[in-house]
């Protein structure tokens, strides 16, 4: 087969000049965009501009600057390395051994990805701290003190309880891509099982574990709720205490050393990336023989249950005992939970979840089918999305709505657009990936059988792409729902919704109330992972 | 198949190509020098040909010769650099006009079928009649239905098919626009090898059967031997030779076609008056296929392919050579023999005729037609 034919072919579709024309517009239609989204980068570049020399390298080497990035750089690494240690064993278990129930393991293992970290924080808080549950359960006993939830161990405890699933997720990915014919090549040529896993597994999953690796990383530097909660200092935290304080210049340089993190972080994950030709290819159907646990299958299964006990069993126990239980601290003072809060955060929510998809279509397209350097775009702005925290984002919208359109401030408008800005990546993800598994060849078949481009694209395209975009619609949707820091700072006077309810009981104290927003969220959370796993499954049919 | 049409009367060697084509009133593809380039890369090279009303004609080179760059020009998927594409006596590409492909009527199969997934068969065949009321496309569908032996299967959908039947509904949907031409594209190459030789003679006869002239691209010297009407031989973004199969065969025009087909040696012979000098004893010039007087006393390349060879075992003394390599086929032998000359070639026989390698044997050479020559390079 001329396969040089084809995949130059492929490159250099470009018939008529009326095409040419069109993947002209297309491609600046997909500029716009880009610009756009990068517009609030751009205020902290102006911000940067407008500061004095001096006053920036005072900020900079403050006593609580220095204070606050060790902070930051304690928790990302703690969090980090302790999801890891949790991660991939389970991941192990789960994939390679004959643990029992494997498969209920491998769904709980899994599943506190649904919590939202800063519930799960509010959750455990409740229940450890210096007033809560478990101390009002172990005072009869005898037991005054427990240890204290706050702090870096509180914070540190629960990132990694409900980020470790990402690193389970990467490395059970891996491992199940994993050709078992290598590993019986390697025992075939006198290794033991423990040698094989050592030469010929791990280094075949390693990029699987670091990729995990670096989401978890990623998402504890971006965290906002969860060190807020624990009272821990870190640059999020600090952002948000600064804005609300009205000293801009701090948070703008916090804001800053915050990115240019995220950015070293990145820039490992794309080394990592590009040092991976050669592990994942393989896509043997035969899987390694399982690994007997022997005596080690009840410590492995008690440590399968303790992790999903703290992960998933606890805080939703906790969720539905402020659900049940009354009184004081429970329910009573405070403004009762409303329907309206309710519809905010659908409306909101959809209407990201439908600027999204329509602004994706044309940066996958381009993404999917492009051959020039602008088709390069629409990744790296999903970079902007995973590298911009929400803390961020809000700050730089204020101030750069107030600047220069402040008419959008204080509206709804601006919130969308900041949901757009950090979730779109993700409609742009699974439309490009439904893009890329049509063959371009139906597009050929159509227009051989007398159809004009854009109509071969709405007959035979959209049809075969559009569970694509209703799967990148509804991620978008999901998670603009729980979106935490940037709703507080840009919302509307008196616009509440699930997410800054929670916020304020929690702030009050008054759990009770939180129940059913919370609960309400752990659910969204779930549906947007069934979403993911449903995509994975048709994927790999 | 055609019967063998008069090939001793084709001169070889340096034929133009454009002497080989036929009748040019009942012309309906015709391709005027067009060339394709990318960048510095030239795919196709001034490249000209004409395919004939109801004939089917295969584009056969090596991977990456431009047989599919070709094809695709002709569909108007890819715009010729240079040159003029007329089908049906009307211009779609040349200088001033692009035809796109919608507005070509050619009709496409593709590599991988394209059949689109979301559409049964029935539906999938309906795709292209555009201007049919449902009831007209109703018919249609089942006319070609009928024609590609699916009638059962109207309502499934394609993911439901074996590759075969599959190749039928993507027969069927290109065919059911009743287009001017039929591009098949590697038609062939994703069914295993069983399956292979009877879709061929499938797909033959259902083209005969709706009349359609055709245009095929393989690199599968087999497929377009049986297949096709005539074959063009394609190297390099050239065509080097086009015929009918057999007379492609049997008299090559240039050292390439020689080699790109069969299991090809070239014998090096001297000629001296009447007689040719080889490794393997001396022949009359006769057995030749066209005047090599010119060449007296220089020398030539002779084509012998395996079935033209008998090897003979025999004592060290009187052997023309030895054989280097035993190549088991199943129902045959090829013996690859080294001659004391120096050249390589290589024997057939049945699977019962079994020599050791290192055995010396004598070469005879059983072939009843002409061979082919090459003046020596």
């Amino acid at each position: 087969m001329a396969t040089g034919d084809r995949d130059r072919v492929v490159e250099q579709t470009q018939g008529a000049t009326t095409e040419r024309s069109a993947s002209r517009v297309l491609s600046g239609v997909a500029v716009a965009i880009t610009l756009l989204v990068l517009s609030p980068l751009a205020w902290l570049v102006l911000r940067a501009g407008e500061m004095d020399a001096a006053r920036a390298i005072e900020l900079l080497t403050s006593q609580t600057t220095i204070e606050v990035t060790a902070n930051t750089i304690v928790l990302v690494g703690s969090v980090t390395l302790l999801s890891a240690f949790v991660g991939v064993p389970l991941a192990i278990l789960t994939v390679q051994t004959d643990l029992p129930f494997r498969r209920f393991w491998t769904v709980t293992s899994a599943l506190p990805l649904v919590v939202p970290s800063y519930i799960g924080a509010f959750a455990f808080v409740s229940a450890f701290g210096p007033q809560g549950h478990l101390s009002d359960l172990l005072a009869p006993l005898g037991v005054d003190q427990i240890p204290a939830i706050y702090g870096l161990p509180g914070a540190t405890l629960v990132l990694t309880l409900f980020t470790y699933p990402y690193i389970f997720l990467t490395t059970r990915a891996a491992l199940l891509s994993f050709d078992g014919t290598i590993v019986e090549a390697a025992r075939s040529l006198n290794h033991t099982r423990w040698e094989a896993f050592k030469r010929v597994t791990l280094p075949q999953i390693l990029p699987g574990i670091a990729g995990g690796g670096l989401l978890v990383a990623l998402y504890t530097l971006g965290d906002f709720g969860t060190p807020s909660i624990m009272k821990y200092d870190v640059f999020t935290r600090m952002i948000f205490n600064e804005f609300g304080a009205r000293r801009i210049d701090y948070a703008a340089v916090l804001s800053w050393l915050l990115l240019a993190m995220a950015v070293v972080i990145l820039a490992i994950e794309s080394r990592i990336e590009a040092g991976r030709d050669g592990a994942y290819v393989s896509r043997g159907a035969r899987r390694p023989g399982e690994i007997k646990l022997g005596v080690w299958k009840l410590p492995a299964t008690l440590f399968c249950g303790a992790v999903a006990t703290l992960g998933l069993a606890l805080p939703i126990a906790i969720l539905l005992q402020w659900l049940v239980r009354g009184g004081v601290g429970y329910s009573g003072a405070g403004r009762p939970f409303e329907l309206g809060f309710a519809w905010n955060s659908l409306t909101v929510a959809a209407a990201a979840a439908a600027v999204s998809v329509v602004v994706a279509l044309p940066l996958a397209y381009l993404a999917a089918r492009g051959d020039s350097r602008i088709s390069s775009l629409p990744d790296r702005l999903s970079y902007v999305g995973y590298a911009v925290p929400g803390v961020v984002l809000g700050l730089a919208l204020v101030f750069l709505s107030l600047k220069y359109v402040p008419f959008v401030y204080n509206t709804v408008f601006l919130l969308v657009f900041a949901y757009v800005v950090r979730f779109m990546p993700q409609a742009v993800g699974t439309t490009k990936s439904s893009l890329l598994q049509v063959d371009p060849s139906y597009v050929e078949a159509a227009r051989s059988l007398g159809y004009p481009p854009l109509t071969a694209f709405r007959k035979v395209v959209l049809p075969l792409v559009a569970p694509g975009i209703a799967a990148g619609g509804a991620l978008v949707f999901l998670t603009t729902m729980k979106e935490l820091p940037a709703t507080l700072m840009l919302r509307p006077l008196g616009f509440e919704t699930f997410v800054t309810y929670i916020w304020r009981v929690q702030e009050s104290g008054y759990y009770g109330q939180a129940a059913v927003p919370a609960l309400v969220l752990v659910a969204v959370s779930g549906l947007s992972m069934l979403v993911i796993l449903g995509r994975e499954q048709q994927n790999g049919a | 198949m055609e019967p063998d049409i008069d090939t001793r009367n084709t001169t070889a060697a340096f034929d133009s190509v454009e002497s080989a084509v036929d009748d040019p009133s009942a012309t309906v593809v015709e391709l005027d020098g067009i060339t394709r380039e990318y960048g510095a890369e030239t795919a196709v090279d001034d490249l000209s040909l004409s395919v004939n009303d109801g004939e089917l004609l295969t584009l056969l080179g090596p991977s990456g010769c431009g047989k599919t760059t070709t094809l695709r020009m002709v569909a108007g998927l890819e715009r010729p650099s240079g040159g003029s594409i007329q089908i049906e006596e009307r211009a779609v590409a040349d200088g001033s006009t692009f035809r796109k492909p919608e507005e070509r009527n050619v009709g496409i199969v593709f590599q991988d079928y394209a059949l689109f997934p979301h559409l049964n068969v029935a539906e999938n065949i309906a795709f292209g009649l555009r201007d049919a009321d449902s009831h007209e496309a109703d018919e249609r569908v089942t006319e070609l239905l009928e024609l590609v032996d699916l009638t059962d299967h109207r309502e499934k959908m394609p993911s439901k098919l074996s590759g075969g039947q599959q190749q039928r509904v993507a027969l069927a949907r290109s065919l059911a626009p009743e287009p001017d031409v039929l591009l098949l594209d590697e038609p062939f190459s994703n069914l295993d090898v069983r399956l292979r030789v009877e879709m061929r003679e499938e797909v033959r006869k259902i083209l005969k059967r709706a009349g359609v002239t055709a245009i095929s691209v393989t690199h599968d010297q087999e497929e377009a031997l049986s297949i096709s009407d005539r074959v063009a031989i394609m190297n390099d973004g050239t065509i080097e030779q086009v015929g009918d199969p057999a007379e492609v065969f049997e008299n090559p025009e240039s050292r390439f076609v020689a080699s790109f087909l069969g299991q090809a040696s070239f014998l090096s012979a001297r000629v001296a008056g009447d007689d040719i000098e080889t490794g393997m004893g001396t022949f009359r010039t006769g057995r030749l296929n066209g005047p090599v007087e010119a060449y007296n006393g220089a020398t030539v390349d002779v084509l012998v392919r395996p079935d033209d060879l008998r090897a003979i075992p025999t004592a060290e003394s009187t052997a023309d050579g030895y054989v280097t390599q035993r190549q088991y086929n199943g129902p045959s032998f090829v013996y690859r023999v080294k001659l004391h000359s120096g050249d390589v070639v290589h024997c057939l026989h049945n699977h019962s005729e079994s020599f050791e390698p290192g055995e010396p044997v004598e070469i005879d050479l059983t072939a009843d037609h002409p061979l082919a020559w090459y003046p020596t390079e």
